[in-house]
C-alpha cells in the first residue's frame, strides 16, 4: 500500500512536468532505505496513470544502494543489514549519503505537433 | 512529432512537505506543538493518549487529529475527556488512503480551536510504512511498538524507526507470558536509530507511564526535542 501513495505522487510530479504533452518515459531514482517494491509499484502505477498524460508511460525504475558517512571518523560504508551504527568507531551520528531518493529524474514527452 | 526528455530531479514527496511547512507555520502562529503518533495497527496509541489525557498534565491544553480509514470508534473513545477531538477518515481514496498526508490535515485546521491548544496530538493511521512519508506540520514524531510485534520489527521497518524522535515500547505488563527478549529489540532499535530516546512502558499497568507524560510538558512547553 506504500507503494500506491509512492506512485501516485510520481503521477503528480510527471503530469505537473508534462504541460499536457504525452509521456512516455518516467524515470524515477529510488533509494534503498525508501523500502519500494518495484513490482508493486509498476503495478500501482498501470492503475493511478489510467486516463492522464502518463497512461502509456513506461516507468524507469534506478534502484540505488544505501551509503553512510560516519560523521566523526569520515568512515564509508554500504549498509547491509540496517545498522546505522559506524562499523569502524561505534558512533551513531551518521550521514545518509545516498539510499533516501525518491525522485523523479526526468520524463520523456512525444511533442505535439502545433495545430 | 518528436521525443522530448524533460529534466526534473525533484523529490515525489515535495508537494506534500510544501504544505506540511504551512501546517507548520500556522501551528507555530497560534502557539500550538503538534506530535505525530504513528505505530502498527493495535499497539496501543489511543490507550498512550488517554493515559495522556486522565492526568491532564497541568497547564496543557490538549488537542487531538484522529486519522482512521474510517469510524470514530478512537474519537467516541476520547469524548468523556471534553477536549477538541476532530475526526479524519481517509477511506475516500482508492482502497481507503493508509496514512495521514499534509493536506489532509490542513483541511481539518478550520474545525480545530487552535487558540485553545497548546499540544496537538495527530493520531496516524495504524501503519508501519505509509505514515513515516508523509509529514503533516509537526514539531516531533512519536512512534509505539509494542512487545507483541516482535524484536525484529526496527530492522524490517528502519523507515519508521529511523522518522521518529521518540520510540515508545508498549505493553510490557505482558512480558512473562511472551517469549520476547526485550533487551534484543531495544539493541534493535538502536541499531537502526542510534541514541534515540525510548521509553518502555505499560499503558494497562501504568508502570513507566510517568516517562511519557514528563515527555510531552517537555515538548508542550517548547523545549528542544532531541533528534
Amino acid at each position: 500500500m506504500h507503494e500506491l501513495s509512492v506512485a501516485s505522487a510520481v503521477l503528480a510530479t510527471s503530469v505537473r512536468y508534462a504541460e499536457g504533452r504525452p509521456v512516455e518515459v518516467v524515470a524515477l531514482r529510488v533509494g534503498a532505505l525508501r523500502q519500494v517494491v518495484p513490482d508493486s509499484l509498476r503495478f500501482y502505477w498501470g492503475i493511478v496513470a489510467q486516463g492522464s498524460v502518463c497512461e502509456d508511460a513506461r516507468l524507469e525504475l534506478t534502484e540505488i544502494d544505501t551509503r553512510l558517512r560516519c560523521d566523526g571518523c569520515d568512515h564509508e560504508w554500504e549498509l547491509g543489514i540496517p545498522s546505522f551504527r559506524c562499523p569502524a568507531c561505534g558512533a551513531g551520528e551518521v550521514a545518509v549519503i545516498a539510499g533516501n531518493e525518491l525522485e523523479v529524474d526526468y520524463i520523456e514527452v512525444r511533442e505535439l505537433a502545433h495545430a | 512529432m518528436h521525443r522530448t526528455k524533460v529534466k526534473i530531479v525533484e523529490d515525489v514527496l515535495d508537494a506534500n512537505n510544501t504544505i506540511a511547512r504551512a501546517n507548520r507555520e500556522d501551528f507555530d502562529r497560534h502557539d500550538v506543538t503538534v506530535l505525530n503518533l504513528m505505530s502498527a495497527p493495535g499497539a496501543g496509541k489511543t490507550t498512550l493518549l488517554e493515559c495522556a489525557l486522565a492526568t491532564r498534565p497541568e497547564g496543557v491544553r490538549i488537542g487531538v487529529l484522529e486519522g482512521d480509514i474510517q469510524g470514530a470508534y478512537d474519537s467516541d473513545r476520547l469524548a468523556g475527556f471534553h477536549i477538541p477531538v476532530v475526526q479524519l477518515n481517509t477511506g475516500s481514496g482508492f482502497g481507503g488512503e493508509c496514512h495521514l498526508d499534509a493536506n489532509m490535515v490542513r483541511s481539518a485546521m478550520p474545525s480545530l480551536p487552535l487558540h485553545n491548544i497548546d499540544l496537538l496530538i495527530v493520531e496516524n493511521v495504524g501503519n508501519l510504512v505509509c505514515p513515516a512519508e508523509f509529514k503533516v506540520g509537526e514539531d516531533a514524531r512519536v512512534m509505539v511498538c509494542s512487545v507483541t510485534e516482535g524484536e525484529d520489527k526496527p530492522l524490517k521497518y528502519p523507515l519508521m524507526f529511523r522518522a521518529c524522535e521518540l520510540v515508545i515500547v508498549n505493553k510490557i505488563d505482558l512480558l512473562p507470558h511472551l517469549e520476547f527478549d526485550l533487551s534484543a529489540l531495544l539493541y534493535n532499535i538502536d541499531q537502526v536509530h542510534p541514541d534515540v530516546e525510548t521509553i518502555v512502558l505499560s499503558a494497562r499497568s501504568g508502570e513507566g507511564l510517568e516517562a511519557w507524560r514528563e515527555w510531552l510538558l517537555r515538548v508542550a512547553a517548547r523545549q528542544e526535542v532531541p533528534a
